[in-house]
């Protein structure tokens, strides 16, 4: 029988949403147990927050003044001794996971499974190659741990509220490196919905044109409550963060509904919204490939298109 | 210091992949091959560094077939100063790479091993990290900054909350984002001249490298398709339907 353990992942003090959508995928594998393991310096609240997550049954906690930051030479180490025991090791696959969990796999000696789509088995997965042309079906060896990354746009997040998993504390014992050290973190403020978890999606690419026309995106974007994404094109010329971007290299997001505005459509942006519930594509291009994933097209101007949906929607 | 640099061969990235009507593979003959981008990324930051005296030589490094030699000439005419082929017709998974890496590592002794976040064909995202875990260093991954000073790397990380800066102790593994830097092309004057570079071939077998990869991949998919799209002609039109469908 299968033993899970899941890595939580947090910020500030906060359990982050993928983690719960990592708890569904390891619930798809119909295990005996699925424990979250929490790596904090303080870790009370966010173990408080996974206890509650529907199908959790034990969360252990690790509270070590290194954990602080998420520095994954100093991570992997407690996570390779924690996963003794269990069959399978699974974080969500964003930034955090992406950086953690192939260290962990290579101490303990086995691959690795990266954005897993469905589970198929409980050693059978499938995960997309080539920016998402083509889905694999993989098998990991059964004698080994299983160390994969969610592809957090393919899960939902699992129920929160009614369950109330006990809390553990667990001892790791092992010495951790301080050849790599957390400086800071460049955050942008933003009380607009998280990207990843939003149900909608508003992104400008190239043709909005400027670090200042970006403001009708953001503008367009609030009057609907939605997250704000952009194109490479658009991170690339300086109209906004890094974080924004949205694609193979980028973000994978999956909302009910995502407007892409003034974005053409490479393959390595549609990559990153295979999965969204409806696609709507405005471009002053009627050829632009966005339309041949769009469920409702708009060729033209979108200066003179967004005033005219704002006033539509009043 | 000397810099290695990870340079895979893939798939062009604006060549629209086909699976194959069995499932066995995707279709790969007659296709555009190049380097992979995050590659040509890290291979850039390593001249870059030798162009400031931090670095003093810069060897790329590639796995794969016999004619991976014509790849890694590219590596050269950018600007590196030798090359290493390590050769092996079967096809590598991020574990076996990171082992075979590791080897070259114990034999070349570098300051600094440079490679993309993610090679644009398996979108594994893996080797660097398995590299660094291996080789008991520090490894910073998706680098949009890199300063190196004082025995040990700064470097600005492009993650999901923003920029994360963190200090590395150099021997380290760094791993390329988009936004690093932009590649150099190659001349044509450099491309006769990397002709006289040395490129060292490594049979795979003589590493010694435990290669049982632990992955089987037992089918190839097409994604599913998307069913065909509407036309509106106008923002209310477009304002209609989407409250018809319940999202705004």
């Amino acid at each position: 029988m299968s033993k899970i353990l899941v890595i939580a992942e947090h910020l500030h003090g906060k359990l982050n949403p993928a983690t719960a959508r990592a708890v569904s995928a390891a619930a798809a594998i119909k295990p005996e147990a699925i424990d979250v393991l929490v790596l904090a310096d303080s870790v009370d609240a966010i173990a408080g927050e996974a206890a509650k997550i529907e199908g959790v049954s034990r969360v252990l906690t690790v509270a070590r003044a290194e954990n602080a930051h998420p520095l994954a030479a100093v991570l992997a180490p407690q996570i390779a001794k924690a996963a003794n025991g269990y069959s399978h090791v699974l974080a969500p696959s964003t930034t955090f996971g992406k950086d953690l969990a192939p260290r962990v796999a290579a101490l303990l000696g086995v691959a690795q499974v990266s954005d897993v789509m469905t589970v198929e088995g409980a050693h059978t997965f499938t995960r997309p190659i080539y920016a998402g042309n083509a889905i694999v079906t993989v098998q990991a060896d059964a004698s080994h741990t299983v160390v994969a990354t969610i592809r957090t746009a393919s899960w939902g997040a699992a129920a929160s509220g009614a369950n109330n998993a006990p809390i553990e504390t667990l001892t790791v014992d092992t010495t951790l490196p301080s050849h790599t050290r957390f400086v800071e973190l460049q955050q942008g403020s933003s009380d607009r919905p998280d990207l990843q978890s939003a149900s909608k999606v508003v992104s400008g690419g190239r043709g909005v044109g400027s670090k200042e026309n970006f403001d009708i995106i953001y503008k367009f974007a609030d009057r609907i409550g939605a997250a704000v994404g952009a194109s490479r094109a658009a991170v690339d010329a300086g109209y906004c963060p890094n974080e924004m971007q949205v694609g193979q290299t980028g973000k994978i997001i999956a909302p009910e509904l995502y407007m892409a505005i003034g974005i053409s459509g490479a393959i390595q942006h549609l990559t990153g919204i295979k999965d969204a519930g409806t696609i709507v594509a405005i471009n002053k291009d009627g050829e632009a490939p966005i339309f041949e994933v769009a469920d409702i097209g708009l060729v033209g101007d979108l200066f003179k298109i967004i005033p005219e949906l704002e006033q539509a929607l009043s | 210091m000397k810099i290695l640099v990870g340079y895979k061969r893939v798939v062009d990235y604006n060549v629209r992949i086909q699976v194959k009507p069995d499932g066995t593979g995707v279709v790969t003959d007659g296709v555009k091959l190049s380097a992979n981008p995050f590659d040509d990324i890290a291979l850039e930051e390593a001249l870059r560094l030798r162009e400031k005296g931090i670095a003093t030589e810069v060897v790329v490094v590639g796995i794969g077939p016999a004619d991976l030699t014509a790849h890694l000439r590219n590596g050269l005419a950018m600007g590196a100063n030798r090359a290493i082929h390590v050769v092996t017709s079967e096809a590598v998974q991020p574990l076996t790479a990171a082992r075979t890496f590791l080897k070259l590592v114990e034999k070349e002794q570098p300051g600094l091993v440079l490679m993309g976040k993610q090679a644009i064909d398996d979108d594994a995202n893996q080797t660097g990290q398995m590299l660094a875990a291996l080789w008991d260093r520090p490894q910073a991954t998706f680098a949009s900054k890199l300063e190196i000073a004082d025995g040990k790397a700064t470097v600005t990380r492009e993650v999901d909350a923003g920029l994360e800066v963190i200090e590395a102790e150099l021997p380290a593994v760094v791993t390329t984002d988009l936004r690093l830097n932009e590649p150099r092309f190659i001349k044509l004057p450099d491309i006769m001249k990397a002709k006289s570079k040395p490129i060292d071939t490594i049979e795979f077998a003589s590493l010694g490298v435990e290669a049982h990869d632990h992955l089987t991949t037992t089918r190839y998919a097409a994604p599913a398709k998307r069913s065909k799209g509407v036309m509106v002609k106008d923002a209310a039109e477009l304002v209609a339907a989407l409250k018809q469908k319940g999202l705004l």
